[in-house]
């Protein structure tokens, strides 16, 4: 799960992190009461969204008036904001961020993950903040700084000063900074976080160290334990039928395919998807539907398929375990009836009771195509949509 | 022989009283698996499913002599169960719980190290021996005592290995789901050293999925140490980048984890890579037929 910017930011304060003066607005007419309290000459409007490239897409503007910053708003809030990564669809913004201005003398970057390898959290520091990560890694890897935090004593002092002067920090800014690195750390810890990233962090001309910009995401798996940050989830910078499918308990991801797919287990239904592509079609989703598979929760899957509106053909590939197929076969066709289904369902049975189960399909009535095998059921769904 | 676990192997179920440790026990216990008791804090001195239910892994170790668990608890506990089981001297745990926290895991890991646990999880379907040991959910049924031995980070996608290894007369050594979570108990390094060593095992299935970089270094670990012939598939072709496929571990970040990578390093390493779910079977006769 991701916060917005100014969530994080609220986040780094409660820690003691620096952050430059703001307020979050949702509505134009505070802007003016916003900026003026925040004070200066100048101010920076930004675009909450769940992307980066907000900056590139017009999506953070420097101000120099109140009424300037009051445009700007009513310009960039209830827009939708297209960025390079959340290109095509882009994402709504329902608040913009208005921020004091600094004057910058560096840009840094500094970042905490968990590494999978490794199976510690690390910090990632670089003297090239503002720019994409990534990019710094692949390009000058000298540029990329790191520490592993054991999880017995945590980030310990003599780590933040390693990165502090690797960073070319100094003076006071050492103590500043190793003060900073523990309360994110902490930060870190408390909130189960799987990534903290800012960049820039800055060094103003005056010697002070500031966040800039924050992005940080939430261990789902953590939400149960965290639920302040997990009511702060903003759905509406999610797909809204991954949305729905959330809140019904079911795993779906939109692709922009027109087969639709129902699986149980997540690798099964990855592999499903590469089995419709490799026979020549375009998967429209990612579901699992879990070990279950019972007739309500078919028909709820069923109907997140349906809201998609390009699919043609939906593609229903179950390995019965313990669940035999009788009892799945019975499932589906309960929820193809209750749903009214329109389009082909092509069913790719397997496991305990498989020809009772495809017996039972074929003799529904109903427009369901009973396939033998994987590649079978592939090869009739991508059939099916070409008819 | 096989890897891990046999008809030797005596198993406690934690979780045991409730409805998924009970189900997967009654299951196990047709199937033949040594079950010896169970643990439900407060539910100690009890018999359930004619075993004894203990208040504490320690209770539970020092009267049945177990060496192995399976933990069916909700996720919110199973890091504590791990911990008990590996404090209470377990050699085996497997987790079969969905949904733990990422910094649990951390803590858990280094804990295990210390101890020598050997886990097996979280998030995946157990080991099983054929027609000696099944612990987990998978189904027993599809499964044939044979000469392959599985490991995957799919559940479903190891059953359809088990039953087209089934299907070709191979049959399995021992079926390893090491689950879909980033930081887990044993990968497919360790379990590829078990199946090199297992003279039961003539052939090996490996399944992989996008995210992380298990499977090149899994890759680069065949190069040099594993003389069976190696199959594999690798899932999530066409998953987007950035996009948690179920699993907490399938995903692809900042340019890293995706299957194109892994089916290269694979294909590099000599195994012979199944394009489609529905190759495995042939996938592995080819490997066979490659090194004889």
């Amino acid at each position: 799960m991701n916060l917005h910017e100014y969530q994080a930011k609220t986040l780094l304060q409660k820690y003691g992190i620096p952050v430059p003066r703001s307020q979050v607005v949702s509505a134009a007419n505070e802007v003016v009461a916003a900026a003026t309290e925040i004070a200066g000459n100048a101010w920076v409007v930004k675009a909450q969204v769940h992307a980066g490239g907000r900056g590139k897409a017009g999506g953070v503007k420097v101000v120099k008036s109140v009424i300037e910053a009051q445009n700007v708003a009513t310009e960039l809030l209830g827009k939708t904001l297209v960025t390079y990564q959340n290109a095509p669809d882009g994402q709504p913004v329902n608040q913009v961020l208005i921020e004091e201005t600094l004057p910058i003398a560096r840009e840094l970057y500094l970042s905490m993950l968990v590494d999978r390898t490794l199976e510690r959290v690390v910090v990632v520091a670089s003297v090239a903040g503002g720019m994409d990560i990534e990019e710094i890694a692949h390009s000058s890897p000298e540029k990329i700084l790191q520490e592993v935090c054991d999880p017995l004593n945590g980030l310990v002092d003599f780590q933040a000063r390693n990165l502090a002067f690797k960073l070319a920090l100094s003076g006071d800014q050492i103590g500043a900074f190793t003060k900073m690195l523990k309360g994110l750390y902490r930060l870190f810890k408390d909130n189960d976080l799987a990534l903290l990233e800012i960049n820039p962090l800055v060094v103003t001309t005056d010697g002070k160290i500031f966040a800039l910009d924050c992005k940080m995401s939430v261990d789902d798996n953590a939400l149960y334990r965290q639920k302040a940050l997990a009511e702060q989830r903003d759905w509406s910078q999610e797909d809204s039928k991954e949305a729905t499918a959330h809140h019904a308990g079911l795993n779906y991801i939109a692709l922009n395919g027109n087969i639709g797919c129902m699986v149980n287990g997540a690798g099964l239904a990855m592999a499903t998807m590469d089995l419709i592509k490799l026979h020549g079609g375009m998967p429209a989703n990612f579901l699992d539907v879990g070990g279950g598979a019972t007739a309500e929760t078919v028909a709820k899957a069923f109907k997140i398929i349906l809201a998609d509106h390009n699919v043609k053909a939906i593609l229903v590939n179950i390995f019965g375990g313990i669940m035999r197929c009788d009892i799945i076969a019975e499932g589906i066709i309960t929820a193809v009836k209750e749903v009214g289904m329109q389009i082909p369902v092509i069913v790719r049975l397997e496991g305990t009771n498989v020809d009772l189960g495809k017996k039972m399909l074929r003799e529904s009535g109903l427009n369901i195509i009973s396939a033998e095998g994987l590649t079978d059921a592939a090869q009739q769904a991508v059939k099916a949509v070409a008819a | 022989m096989s890897i891990l676990v046999n008809k030797n192997t005596k198993v406690l179920c934690q979780g045991f009283t409730g409805k998924q440790g009970t189900f997967h026990s009654e299951q196990a216990l047709a199937y033949g698996t040594k079950m010896v008791g169970g643990v439900t804090p407060g539910k100690g001195g009890q018999l359930h499913l004619g075993l004894p239910v203990f208040n504490t892994m320690r209770d539970a170790v020092s009267v049945t002599g177990a060496n192995a668990s399976v933990i069916y608890v909700p996720p919110a506990f199973a890091a504590d169960s791990i911990l008990e089981a590996s404090d209470a001297g377990i050699e085996l745990v497997i987790c079969i719980t969905e949904g733990i926290p990422v910094l649990d895991m951390l803590n858990v890991k280094a804990a295990l190290r210390a101890n020598g646990t050997k886990l097996i999880g979280p998030n995946c379907p157990g080991v099983i021996t054929p027609d000696e040991c099944k612990i987990g959910i998978m189904p027993g049924s599809i499964h044939m005592r044979g000469k392959v031995g599985v490991v995957s980070r799919s559940g479903t996608l190891t059953y359809e290995a088990v039953h087209q290894t089934t299907a070709l007369n191979l049959g399995q050594s021992t079926c390893v789901g090491i689950g879909g979570d980033p930081i887990k108990g044993l990968n497919f390094i360790e379990c590829l050293q078990m199946f090199e060593a297992d003279p039961e095992t003539e052939a090996i299935i490996m399944v992989g999925e996008i995210g992380g970089s298990d499977e090149e270094a899994a890759a680069e670990y065949i190069k040099s140490h594993v003389t069976k012939p190696v199959a594999a598939y690798i899932a999530g072709q066409t998953a987007p980048a950035g996009k948690r496929m179920g699993h907490a571990g399938a995903i692809i970040s900042g340019g890293s984890g995706k299957a194109a990578d892994k089916i290269r390093a694979l294909e590099l390493a000599g195994a012979v890579v199944a394009s489609s779910p529905a190759g495995l079977g042939e996938a592995v006769l080819a490997a066979i037929q490659n090194k004889s």
